[in-house]
């Protein structure tokens, strides 16, 4: 365990000294916050007419939509980048197991997300407002509040996708050394993933549309924890992910060894 | 210490070490010897636990290198021909890291301490990539001392050197190895001759000798070659100098010289300096040609050894 969190901490420091990060939590939050101002802006414009409130699942999905294209450019370097340097050498022949490695690669880069989608917050709070007691330091934008099974459900729901883009992209940095190599070879696989799912599903008939149907993350973020449902189904398709990308990267790992 | 028995590595179709067997005990610094693709570095990520061999048997401070893995990798100290710095972290921060992974306590004073060793103190907030070579290998020393292990690994320990740091990273290696055990490779073979106990010479991955090194030059250096020059024909030279008793091998050379061998031992010299004199030639010269590591080196590593001396 405290081996996965050395490797954990030192790929999280290293998020904080590198430009890619920047730039992506930039794009993400700068993508974020003008997209809140639209649907703050357009909701209040509409509100007499009786439209919903505002709340918070049109703004997870656009994150998760942008995790799509930002997790290949965190994830790329996270082990082939060592292979490169010769630093895997370093990490190889210390004493921790190459799944470990590949666990702390992993929660690295998610607490990296997680640290972005923290910082996201800021809009539930905007919509609910502050109020202690009868001191009301921000004023609720949305009365009596925002819908909060349907946000927690959301918010999960990042999280899964988050965890499971970052294992699989960590995973496939494993395979390369070439860091360009990982990102598009990570990048094809979110995108067939989220996009091209759906697009199998409506050309094929029949049971084979069924399986297509259940690999389609879209499916499983947007129509489900983006609607404020918890189902053990969707759950168990991020957990397969998750594991399944750090299987790959810790067998990749192993495969490095051999050669 | 370190026990190999029948170590082989096959990289697909290609055979990187072949039935390597041999040992090293405790406070000895053994050298690795051999040109470049003999097996050296595949042989050291093996007793290191970066990867298994195909076949046969090692023990590192008594623990077998797959079976036991993560045991031996906790005894072992490795420093990798291309050293694996993290250049975007500070020398202080990356040793801190390294310590970490080695679960030791108190791992920023040990850090401290062990750059203190490779008189790095000073740098301990600079980043690693702004060091420079010899700076970087010392960082590279320091990261694997930092467990304090029993069983040093140094993969070419002062290449790319140069002579003042080479000089100094020889004194660290002797001073380490006063208590611990330290298998290093080298294609340099003073440098083995000057630190190490005992030399391993590999070519093709097989050990072709293993010696000290002053053994190692005495072994085989059964016979002494004389050059000699004179003014005069060599040809005639060379005849009167095969009729003294105890030379063979003469041969004129092209330059004016002539070249013979006697065996160790019966020293010929002054016979062949009598005859030279009474046949009425001018003695210039007559010079040993010491056969030195470099070639007992070139002659033990020569794809063909054809048996005649490399001069």
């Amino acid at each position: 365990m405290r081996n996965i969190w050395t490797i954990a901490k030192r790929e999280y420091d290293h998020y904080f000294i590198s430009p890619i990060a920047y730039v992506v939590a930039f794009m993400i939050l700068l993508t974020l916050g003008i997209y809140f101002t639209v649907i703050v802006g357009a909701t209040a414009q509409q509100a007499f007419s009786g439209a919903p409130a505002p709340d918070i699942a049109p703004l997870n999905w656009l994150f998760v939509f942008l995790l799509v294209f930002t997790t290949p450019a965190i994830t790329m370097r996270s082990l082939s980048d060592e292979a490169r340097t010769g630093t895997l050498e370093l990490l190889l022949t210390a004493p921790i197991r190459d799944f470990e490695l590949v666990l702390g690669k992993w929660l690295g880069g998610l607490l990296f997300i997680l640290s972005i989608l923290a910082i996201t917050l800021i809009f539930p709070i905007i919509l609910n407002g502050i109020v202690l007691g009868s001191v009301t330091i921000l004023p609720p934008l949305v009365s009596p509040g925002i819908d909060r099974q349907l946000m927690f459900s959301s918010y999960l729901g990042v999280i899964l996708a988050a965890a499971s883009f970052l294992a699989l992209g960590v995973g496939i940095s494993a395979i390369f050394t070439n860091q360009i190599a990982a990102f598009f070879a990570t990048f094809a696989l979110f995108f067939i993933l989220w996009f091209m799912m759906s697009l199998f599903t409506n050309l094929i008939q029949g049971s084979g549309a069924e399986v297509f149907n259940y690999l389609n993350m879209s499916a499983h973020f947007t129509d489900a924890f983006n609607t404020g449902s918890v189902k053990l189904t969707d759950v168990i398709y991020f957990f397969s992910l998750i594991a399944l990308g750090l299987f790959t990267g810790t067998t990749a790992v192993e495969v490095r060894r051999w050669r | 210490m370190i026990q190999v028995n029948g170590l082989t590595k096959d990289y697909g179709a290609r055979r990187a070490i072949d039935d390597l067997t041999f040992d090293a005990e405790q406070g000895e610094i053994v050298g690795f010897l051999g040109p470049n693709g003999a097996g050296k570095t595949t042989t050291m990520r093996i007793l290191t636990g970066y990867m298994p061999p195909t076949d046969g048997t090692a023990t590192v401070a008594g623990y077998d290198i797959v079976e036991e893995s993560l045991e031996v990798r906790k005894r072992v100290g490795y420093l990798p021909e291309t050293v694996p710095l993290y250049t975007d972290m500070t020398a202080l921060s990356y040793l801190k890291f390294m310590a970490d992974l080695r679960k030791i306590p108190e791992s920023e004073q040990r850090a401290y301490e062990t750059l203190e060793r490779v008189n790095l103190a000073d740098r301990a907030n600079s980043y690693i990539g702004n060091f420079s070579k010899g700076m970087r290998q010392r960082m590279g020393l320091a990261q694997a001392l930092i467990h304090r292990p029993e069983v040093l690994i140094l993969d070419e320990p002062t290449i790319g050197l140069d002579p003042a740091q080479v000089v100094e990273m020889r004194n660290v290696i002797k001073e380490i190895g006063k208590d611990r055990t330290v298998l290093l490779s080298t294609h340099i073979l003073s440098e083995a001759q000057q630190i190490c106990d005992r030399v391993l010479i590999i070519n093709k991955g097989k050990i072709v000798a293993e010696d000290t090194p002053e053994n190692l030059q005495s072994r085989l250096v059964g016979s002494q070659r004389v050059v000699l020059r004179v003014r005069g024909e060599t040809d005639e030279l060379a005849a009167k100098v095969s009729k003294v008793k105890g030379t063979r091998d003469v041969e004129a050379k092209s330059d004016g010289s002539v070249e013979f061998e006697f065996s160790a031992g019966q020293d010929v010299r002054p016979q062949v300096a009598k005859a030279v004199i009474q046949a009425g030639f001018d003695l210039l010269e007559m010079r040993p040609i010491g056969l030195s590591l470099e070639e007992i080196f070139l002659e033990l590593t020569r794809e063909n050894v054809t048996g005649k001396k490399a001069a």
